[in-house]
């Protein structure tokens, strides 16, 4: 009896946190449809607000998604190689390096942001271009990445692997392109998901790195939060949720039978 | 060097350019122009003599602290209820529980607005019953529910996956010996997920220190640091205040971080 009691008091706790957390996303998609939100859905349901965004903010939807790409190609093309060296040799520098690289997720968006204004500011043709967003954020996701490939990279046989490939006369390259590749996409595309995520969303940098010309999507929200009303800024926020909506569910998906993963592991 | 070794720096070469050209030698510069402001090297105490920033510092600890507390509090209920107990409908909870992982600071900023702002529910319903609207999310008590929003999904995330590890026989000896579930909650789940804790609430404390995002969207007067600096940086134009200030910030965020590292034996990194 008394179990009983526990086990409902702990669900409806639990459903109160599932409603804190659901449907203030559920009011701001109404409100994003809804003609007069102040009046309430009887003022009826329209597309003219998500057509108003599109309309007024389209850019920053093309350049968050460019900027997102770019970013997991360079985080593939750098971050790959680094892990399978952090993976080849565990001793204390190759740990130290795994450290700096997580520097930039621990150290908040605003310094960093900060940092580079500071020192690559002067470069006008740098400043003013969408790269220069395009490196905060291949700062920030890069770890993800390396840790993500890392931590497949250290779970199997690496090293048997290679050297039976190896034996069979395999050079480097194609024991890189044939056996470590193929061994380690699940880390790959779970880091890949992480690093577009987490690009498409970035403001802490962003906000602080974006000139007039390069609004990417987020800073875009945060312009319209502050200056339109409060339906055209819950409608950007639907055309936001719809964007990322496929990334979350992907990440779930994958974060189902080892949650950890995604949060910064530790790795044996 | 061997040639394999060759190989492997060269491999790690391109990260590492990248890195030290737009990490460490960006936040060299950013220290150095921290002191080369009217106060010279005396910048970096004025977070501590500086009435006004040592405000800010108290407010932005106190937030932090204050939904550390609670974010481990409630994700540790809901987490481990939700690891323990398997019945219909718990997959979708879980999945709405973390549906707002990745969501930015600002679309945080903009829930709790629908939540507790001018037009927002909380207002709506106190306006029904009590004839008085409650808004309140222009704050620090909007900040504050904004930072409970977002550091709730990936917690519960830490404490299931620990959760899961806990010996369920522990616990049954420990009801079988006569303990009341209160007991076992204290003496054996909370002391088990005791590293998840450490770890999952030292990230909600380096996050919550160091966004700007959802303060921005809320209200540029909210007076927690990462807003000080912006607007030392924007409107007094006083880089090398925001230099040092923001050098600060980075490193107790670090410092956290690393010290919990220490505390609960596994990495730990900051998110958002």
């Amino acid at each position: 009896m008394k179990n009983k009691w526990l086990f409902a008091l702990q669900l409806g706790f639990t459903l109160l946190v599932c409603a804190f957390l659901i449907v203030p996303v559920i009011l701001s998609i109404l409100a994003g449809l809804t003609v007069n939100y102040l009046v309430g859905l009887e003022s009826g349901l329209t597309l003219r607000w998500v057509i108003e965004v599109w309309n007024g903010y389209r850019d920053t939807i093309f350049l968050s998604i460019g900027i997102s790409l770019a970013c997991l190609a360079v985080t593939l093309v750098i971050g790959i190689p680094a892990a399978y060296v952090l993976a080849k040799r565990q001793n204390a520098f190759t740990r130290a390096i795994e450290e700096l690289l997580v520097m930039p997720v621990a150290v908040p968006g605003l310094a960093t942001a900060l940092a580079l204004i500071v020192t690559y500011g002067g470069l006008p043709g740098f400043r003013t271009s969408w790269l220069f967003i395009l490196v905060g954020h291949v700062l920030f996701t890069l770890p993800f990445m390396v840790r993500s490939v890392l931590a497949v990279l250290s779970a199997i046989d690496l090293k048997t692997l290679e050297e039976g490939a190896a034996s069979l006369g395999a050079g480097f390259w194609p024991r890189f392109r044939d056996i470590v590749l193929p061994n380690c996409r699940t880390g790959i595309l779970a880091g890949s998901l992480m690093v577009v995520t987490l690009s498409m969303g970035e403001f802490n940098m962003t906000w602080l790195l974006h000139t007039p010309f390069t609004k990417t999507l987020p800073v875009g929200l945060a312009d319209a939060y502050a200056s339109l009303r409060l339906e055209i800024g819950s409608a950007y926020t639907l055309v936001f949720f719809l964007m990322i909506m496929p990334l979350l569910l992907a990440l779930q998906a994958f974060a189902k039978p080892r949650p950890k993963k995604f949060v910064a592991e530790e790795t044996e | 060097m061997r040639p394999e070794t060759r190989r492997l720096v060269l491999l790690l070469l391109p990260a590492g350019v990248f890195f030290a050209a737009f990490f460490l030698l960006p936040m060299a510069q950013l220290f150095f122009i921290g002191g080369s402001g009217k106060t010279g090297w005396a910048a970096y105490a004025a977070i501590l003599t500086d009435l006004n920033y040592f405000n800010s510092l108290v407010s932005t600890l106190g937030v932090a602290a204050a939904t550390t507390i609670v974010t481990l509090v409630i994700s540790g209920i809901s987490g481990v209820f939700l690891q323990r107990h398997r019945f219909p409908g718990n997959a979708a909870l879980v999945a709405m529980l973390t549906f707002p992982l990745a969501f930015p600071g600002v679309v945080i900023g903009f829930m709790v607005i629908m939540l507790a702002g001018r037009q927002g529910l909380i207002g709506q319903v106190s306006q029904a019953i009590t004839g008085d609207k409650v808004v309140f999310a222009y704050s620090m008590a909007g900040l504050f529910m904004g930072y409970v929003y977002f550091s709730v999904p990936r917690t519960i995330l830490t404490v299931m996956a620990a959760a899961e590890k806990l010996d369920p026989k522990l616990e049954e000896a420990a009801r079988s010996l006569g303990a009341s579930p209160w007991r076992v909650a204290l003496d054996v789940i909370i002391p088990g997920l005791k590293p998840a804790f450490i770890s999952a609430g030292a990230i909600c404390f380096a996050t919550a220190v160091g966004a700007f995002g959802t303060a921005f969207t809320l209200a540029t007067r909210i007076n927690v640091l990462p807003m000080v600096i912006y607007t030392e940086f924007t409107l007094s134009a006083n880089i090398a205040m925001a230099a040092a200030l923001s050098f600060v910030l980075g490193a107790v965020t670090w410092a956290v971080l690393a010290i919990a590292r220490t505390a609960a034996g596994s990495t730990v990194a900051a998110a958002g």
